[in-house]
């Protein structure tokens, strides 16, 4: 298969000490749906910008579609698509206005830009609103104008940043839906970065986990949930001390994250380590209130590398970016 | 499955330019109260103090009113043809004499400073520089919202030049310009200005070339100003504390032979006196060609360097 991005040590610093994104190599597959995890401030939007020509790395080097994103910038941008994280379009016009724009952007000519435009708003069920000012749309009909954006230059690699991000389900599915399509349409790649993990599971063919700048592990989410181990204990317990050291010398255990009295244990043989650790900890005279025995999810894989729950982050992440797009709309 | 890519050429990145001017040409036109606002300062300038500072009036006989001269008797043979004894000239047809000379001379010399008779027609034209001042000052601030509000962000991932972004704010502002100084124009002739008789077609499209070349000119200088910047308070700032200098430091309320001498280097290369003067050369003035050559000098020179280095800039710092 052949890699239509090539990423080599790609870094930024912005400000002269802040490391946003640090030596990050990784290559995607012409096809494939390839995801970036990571919690806030990890440099998932940074990398993206970076890839898109938005932004100028400070080291390092990236090709996509074999241009170099630096030397051949305008290159890339002709055959790329971007969604943002946050809303872009114009909100004093109207929606096939916005639309109509992005394609005059592109140079399509304008038969094409007023099909396609057309085409992309009844498919993500925009038309009925197609003359009203975009200041008028919810969140969701702004995301779906965004992804149609994305899309009117046909882009053989279409990049999405949290493209989902506050939508409702049946909108995400609906979405979804419609990327596979085009995806095997017109066999086109995507890069995107989301915080569902159930999005991620069942989506991307291959996954980047991301923190603090750096890439901690890359796979197909099989892989990464067979490297966490066969299975996932998670317990609470009674007391509030610490006993992961206690924990960790028991033989079948792997891997120990703990907070405050929740534990999420990695263990080699889950039906056989159940009853030792629970043995273990009553000889120490610690009692455990709950308990449950399951098979990794691409959560566990998340606490196991980065030592933080997906959904501690999916709560402050969302409301971090919803209290910043309102903040942008008040000081209009 | 054809993907087609549009190749770059001159024809997507003229469409893409004029999409975006287009863009900001609509937003302007959906808002009229904008362009409301933005006419009312330069009329009122215009009415209250372009009609209030009647200079020439200075002058009326009606100022002199109360002027009493005593009689006047001198010897007979002082008059030609000599008469016999003594003549008396009775005051009052003195000064009723001076003041028609006064008024005569205080005409003249209004005239030759300020180029015409009236200090109003003087304003009024002096007014079509200072709304284009304000507009194409003012342009720098939307490629901040537009950096803020995450359009440019937009436009920054799709292949249109970077020069482009740049020169459809220019042209945004140069045609809004133009069509304001229509308004100004049209509104100063209905209130009193007196056009040079022979104004035609081609004196309008002098004017229309002088704003476009001016409002070019300065709105490259603020955009490239504005091209790195996040906060629009610090532009305004900026806006804010350069407009009233420039307009100060030129021709347009005041003529530069009168200014004190330290003011007058400042004026001779302030663009501002070279549009007014244009203005003023094709409509109050009668036209003295050789001075409107050197003012079209000067303001294509202005606009061409100007939006040449926005060029350069926007290539090298729009991006971060
Ligand atoms: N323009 C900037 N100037 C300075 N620092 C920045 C800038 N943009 C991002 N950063 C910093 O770089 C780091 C990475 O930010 P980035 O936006 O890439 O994170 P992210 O993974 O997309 O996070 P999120 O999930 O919140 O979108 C953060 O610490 C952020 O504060
Ligand atoms: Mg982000």
């Amino acid at each position: 298969m052949v890699d239509v991005i090539v990423v080599e040590n790609l870094t930024k610093i912005f400000n002269k000490n802040i490391v946003a994104v640090d030596h990050v190599s990784f290559t995607v597959r012409e096809g494939e749906i390839f995801g970036f995890l990571g919690p806030n401030g990890a440099g998932k939007t940074t990398t993206i910008n970076m890839l898109t020509t938005v932004l100028k790395p400070t080291s390092g080097t990236a090709y996509v579609m074999g241009y170099d994103i630096v030397k051949q910038a305008d290159m890339v941008r002709r055959v790329i698509g971007v969604v943002p994280q946050e809303y872009t379009a114009d909100e004093d016009l109207t929606g096939y206005e916005n639309l109509i724009l992005c394609g005059d952007l592109y140079g399509l000519p304008r038969e094409i830009s007023k099909k396609r435009a057309l085409e992309l708003l009844e498919l993500m069920e925009l038309t009925k609103f197609k003359d009203k000012k975009v200041e008028t749309y919810s969140g969701g009909m702004r995301r779906r104008l965004e992804l149609a954006c994305g899309l009117i230059n046909r882009p053989k690699i279409l990049f999405l940043d949290e493209p989902t991000l506050g939508l409702d389900v049946q909108t995400r599915m609906a979405i979804w839906d419609y990327i596979k399509k085009l995806r095997e349409e017109y066999f086109m790649t995507i890069f995107m970065t989301t915080h569902y993990m159930e999005e991620a599971d069942n989506l991307c063919d291959r996954i980047a986990i991301i923190d603090h700048g750096k890439i901690i592990v890359t796979g197909t989410p099989s892989e990464l949930k067979n490297s966490v181990g066969s299975d996932v204990i998670e317990l609470t317990l009674r007391e509030i001390e610490d006993v992961s050291e206690r924990l960790l010398r028991i033989e079948y255990v792997k891997n120990v994250v703990r907070k405050e009295n929740v534990y999420v244990i990695q263990v080699e043989d889950g039906e056989v380590a159940v009853p030792v650790i629970i043995e273990v900890l009553k000889n120490h005279g610690y009692g455990v209130v709950k308990l449950s025995l399951r098979k990794p999810s691409l959560d566990e894989v998340y606490l196991m590398y980065t030592g933080r729950s997906m959904r501690d982050i999916e709560e402050s992440r969302e409301s971090a970016i919803v209290q910043r797009i309102m903040m942008r709309r008040a000081r209009r | 499955m054809s993907m087609e890519i549009y190749k770059p050429s001159l024809r997507t990145s003229l469409q893409g330019m004029w999409a975006l001017t287009r863009r900001e040409l609509k937003k302007w036109m959906n808002e009229p109260i904008v362009l409301f606002i933005s006419v009312i300062q330069p009329l009122m300038w215009m009415l209250l103090f372009g009609k209030s500072m009647n200079i020439t009036a200075v002058f009326s006989p009606r100022v002199l009113a109360d002027l009493t001269i005593p009689d006047i008797t001198i010897p007979g043979d002082y008059v030609s043809p000599p008469a016999d004894g003594l003549l008396t000239i009775p005051g009052s047809v003195i000064a009723q004499y001076l003041r028609e000379v006064l008024y005569e001379l205080g005409g003249r010399a209004v005239e030759s400073v300020f180029g015409v008779q009236d200090y109003f027609s003087y304003l009024a034209i002096g007014m079509i520089s200072m709304i284009t001042i304000f507009t194409s000052t003012f342009s720098g601030l939307s490629i901040v919202w537009d950096r803020r509000l995450g359009f440019l962000y937009k436009v920054l991932s799709t292949p249109v030049s970077r020069s482009a972004i740049i020169f459809s704010k220019v042209l945004n502002a140069a045609l809004r310009s133009m069509f304001q100084s229509t308004i100004i124009l049209m509104i100063a002739v209905v209130i009193g200005v007196k056009l040079n008789p022979s104004f035609n077609l081609l004196n309008l499209a002098g004017i229309y070339l002088a704003v476009f070349l001016f409002s070019v000119g300065l709105s490259s200088l603020f955009l490239a100003v504005a091209l790195r910047s996040t906060r629009h308070e610090t532009q305004m700032a900026v806006v804010n504390l350069v407009n009233m200098p420039l307009m100060f430091t030129s021709n347009a309320f005041f003529p530069v032979t009168l200014m004190p001498e330290w003011l007058k280097p400042l004026a001779q290369v302030n663009p501002v006196s070279y549009v007014t003067d244009a203005l003023r050369q094709l409509t109050i003035y009668s036209t003295d060609l050789q001075i409107l050559l050197i003012d079209f000098t000067y303001l294509t020179i202005f606009a061409v360097v100007l939006s040449t280095i926005g060029v350069l800039l926007s290539w090298k710092y729009l991006t971060k």
